[in-house]
C-alpha cells in the first residue's frame, strides 16, 4: 500500500472556530492549494498556503490583524502582534503568548 | 505530495507498532483491546497486593556521596540497579519532605523487588529503609562512615546477591489489568502531540479509568492558558479549587518571583517552537489532550505523594520537565508510564517502562527507534483517536508483558529528584 493516500490533508484545524490550521505534512510549499479537514466535525476545507510551512507550523485560515486573538481548539491561544494573511505562516515572528 | 512515500508501512497499525519494530505473528490475534474487561497481565504481585511489571532489585544511594559504592555494587551483582542522583545533603524542610518521599516512594514501587540502600551515615539511611519496609519487600541499609566504601561495598554486595538470585525466582501471576497504575506526561511536544498522541493517552484514558486503573498526569507550569479547562474537569468544585490554588501558587510564588524576563525562551522550548508551538496556551491546550474526554480528575497531590482516594485519575503538582516529573510519578507508585512526543523526547525511567507515542510522521521517520506506538496515521486521517487509543492498550499490555520499551531498549534510566530550593 502506498500510504499516500488520495484523502491525506495538508492541514489539520481542531475547531470550527480556529482562525489558524496545522500543516501535518513535510514539504507544504508556498503556492500548494492545500486541503484540510476540522478534526472536531470532519469538515474538509481548502486554501492556497502563501508561505513554506514546516510540519506542525501554523497557517491562518483568515486574514489576521496585529492584536487579534488567535483561536485553536476554539480557544484563545495568544494574540496576533503583526498582521498576517489568508494562508501565511503564524508563528513567533507575528504571534505571541498572552501569558507571560 | 510525496511526503507519505516516505512512511514505512506499519505491518500491523492495530498493535500499535512503530515502524522500526519487527513484526510478531501472534499480535494480531491477542489485542488486548478487544477484550479489555477479560485483559490479564503478568506482573509480579508484591507484599503490599500492589503489582508490579518489573522485578528491579535497587541499588539507593542515600545521598550524592553515596552513588560511587552503589555503582560498585551494581558493577559486581548483575541484575542489580544502581540509582545514583545529586542530592540527599542538607536539605531542610519542605524540600526535604519531598525529598524523602521520593526516594521512599521509589523503592517502594511496585516494580521494584528488592532494596539495597547506601549512605554516608546511618541516621538518614535507616529512615530510608523503614520507609521502605512498610511495603513488606526485603530492603536492608549500610552506612559508609567508620567501614569505607570498600568495605561498604562488600557487605552490600553479599546482600544484594541474595537478593537478587531470590528476585529472580519470583513467580509471575495474571493480574487484571486494573491492578495496573498508568502515569502520563508528554515531552518534546509540538502541534502534532495535541493533534494525535496527547488525544490518544486520553482515549485509552477514557477506556480504563472507568474499569478502574489508576491514572495521573501533572505539569503544572503547563496548564498555564488551559487552567480553566483543568479546574473544569475536577470531580467536585472542591477539588477544582485545590488544582486552582496550586497552579496559582506556582504562577506566583516560583514563576513571579525567580522569572527573569518573561518564560518564552524555556517554556515553549526551543524543541516545542521548531515543531510549530508557539505560545504556552497552545501548549497547554495540547497537553490537556491527554485527559480525554470523559475523565474527571479525583485529587490533587503534592510532588511524589501516593494516591489514596481509590481507582480514578489524578492530578499531581509536578515539573514539566520529562525525567523530574516521570521520577515523582514512579515514587507515587505508578507502573508504566505513557509519554506522547512531537519532535522526539528520549526519556526513560529507571524503574517503570516509558511508552514513547508518536504521531509526527517526521520524528518517525528520523528517529523511529525511540517510538513504540506510531499514531501518525490519525494526521493522515487513516487511524481514529478510538483506534489509536486501542494500540496504546495493546502497547501497555505488552509492556506489562515483558516486552522492553524503546526507552529500556536504549538505556534510558534518567532519574531526577526534584529540588524544591537550595540546600542549607
Amino acid at each position: 500500500m502506498s500510504a499516500a493516500h488520495k484523502g491525506a490533508p495538508h492541514l489539520l484545524a481542531h475547531n470550527p472556530r480556529d482562525n489558524v490550521a496545522v500543516a501535518v505534512v513535510e514539504g507544504l510549499k508556498a503556492g500548494t492549494r492545500a486541503f484540510g479537514v476540522v478534526t472536531e466535525t470532519d469538515q474538509p476545507f481548502e486554501i492556497d498556503v502563501h508561505d513554506d510551512i514546516p510540519i506542525g507550523h501554523k497557517v491562518a485560515l483568515q486574514d489576521l490583524g496585529d492584536g487579534d486573538t488567535v483561536i485553536k481548539y476554539g480557544e484563545d491561544v495568544g494574540r496576533m502582534v503583526a498582521r498576517a494573511a489568508k494562508g501565511r505562516h503564524v508563528h513567533t515572528q507575528n504571534m505571541k503568548t498572552k501569558r507571560w | 505530495m510525496t511526503l507519505a512515500a516516505n512512511i514505512p508501512h506499519m505491518a500491523s497499525p492495530f498493535v500499535g507498532g512503530a515502524p522500526d519494530q519487527m513484526f510478531t505473528p501472534a499480535l494480531p490475534a491477542v489485542r488486548a483491546s478487544l477484550r479489555v474487561e477479560a485483559t490479564k497481565v503478568w506482573g509480579w504481585r508484591r507484599e503490599n497486593g500492589r503489582v508490579g511489571v518489573r522485578n528491579h532489585v535497587v541499588i539507593l544511594p542515600l545521598d550524592d556521596l553515596s552513588n560511587s559504592a552503589c555503582e560498585a555494587v551494581a558493577n559486581n551483582v548483575k541484575g542489580t540497579l544502581a540509582l545514583p542522583h545529586a542530592y540527599g545533603r542538607l536539605q531542610f524542610g519542605e524540600d526535604l519532605d519531598l525529598y524523602f518521599r521520593t526516594l521512599i516512594g521509589t523503592g517502594s514501587n511496585p516494580n521494584v523487588a528488592a532494596v539495597v540502600v547506601i549512605g554516608i551515615e546511618e541516621g538518614w539511611t535507616s529512615r530510608i529503609v523503614e520507609g521502605i519496609a512498610k511495603t513488606g519487600k526485603p530492603v536492608v541499609g549500610f552506612g559508609i562512615e567508620g567501614h569505607g566504601d570498600i568495605a561498604t561495598v562488600a557487605r552490600a554486595s553479599y546482600q544484594a546477591k541474595k537478593f537478587v538470585q531470590w528476585a529472580s525466582e519470583l513467580p509471575r501471576e495474571e493480574c487484571p489489568i486494573t491492578d495496573l497504575w498508568i502515569s502520563t506526561k508528554c515531552g518534546e511536544s509540538d502541534t502534532t502531540t495535541g493533534l494525535s498522541s496527547c488525544p490518544t493517552v486520553g482515549n485509552m484514558y477514557d477506556k480504563l479509568i472507568p474499569r478502574g486503573i489508576y491514572g495521573v498526569f501533572g505539569e503544572t507550569s503547563e496548564i498555564t492558558g488551559g487552567e480553566h479547562l483543568c479546574k473544569a474537569r475536577a470531580a467536585s468544585t472542591e477539588i477544582g479549587e485545590k488544582f486552582y490554588r496550586t497552579w496559582k501558587a506556582y504562577q506566583d510564588d516560583v514563576i513571579e518571583a525567580h522569572k527573569t524576563d518573561d518564560l518564552s525562551d524555556s517554556q515553549p522550548t526551543k524543541g516545542n517552537i521548531a515543531g510549530g508551538l508557539t505560545t504556552i496556551e497552545e501548549k497547554a491546550l495540547g497537553n490537556l489532550e491527554k485527559i480525554g474526554r470523559k475523565c474527571r480528575y479525583i485529587d490533587v497531590l503534592e510532588p511524589a505523594e501516593a494516591p489514596a482516594r481509590g481507582p480514578g485519575l489524578y492530578y499531581m503538582d509536578t515539573s514539566s520537565a520529562a525525567a523530574e516529573c516521570v521520577t515523582l510519578m514512579a515514587a507515587a507508585g505508578y507502573v508504566i508510564h505513557t509519554f506522547p512526543t512531537g519532535q522526539g523526547n528520549v526519556i526513560g525511567n529507571p524503574i517503570i517502562p516509558v511508552i514513547k507515542i508518536s504521531g509526527n510522521p517526521k520524528t518517525i521517520r528520523t528517529m523511529g527507534e525511540h517510538i513504540d506506538v506510531d499514531v501518525s496515521g490519525v494526521l493522515r486521517r487513516e487511524m481514529t483517536l478510538d483506534q489509536a487509543g486501542d494500540a496504546l492498550i495493546d502497547m501497555i499490555v505488552r509492556t506489562g508483558n515483558g516486552r522492553l520499551t524503546a526507552a529500556e531498549a536504549l538505556g534510558h534510566r534518567e532519574f531526577v529528584i526534584t529540588k524544591l530550593y537550595r540546600s542549607a
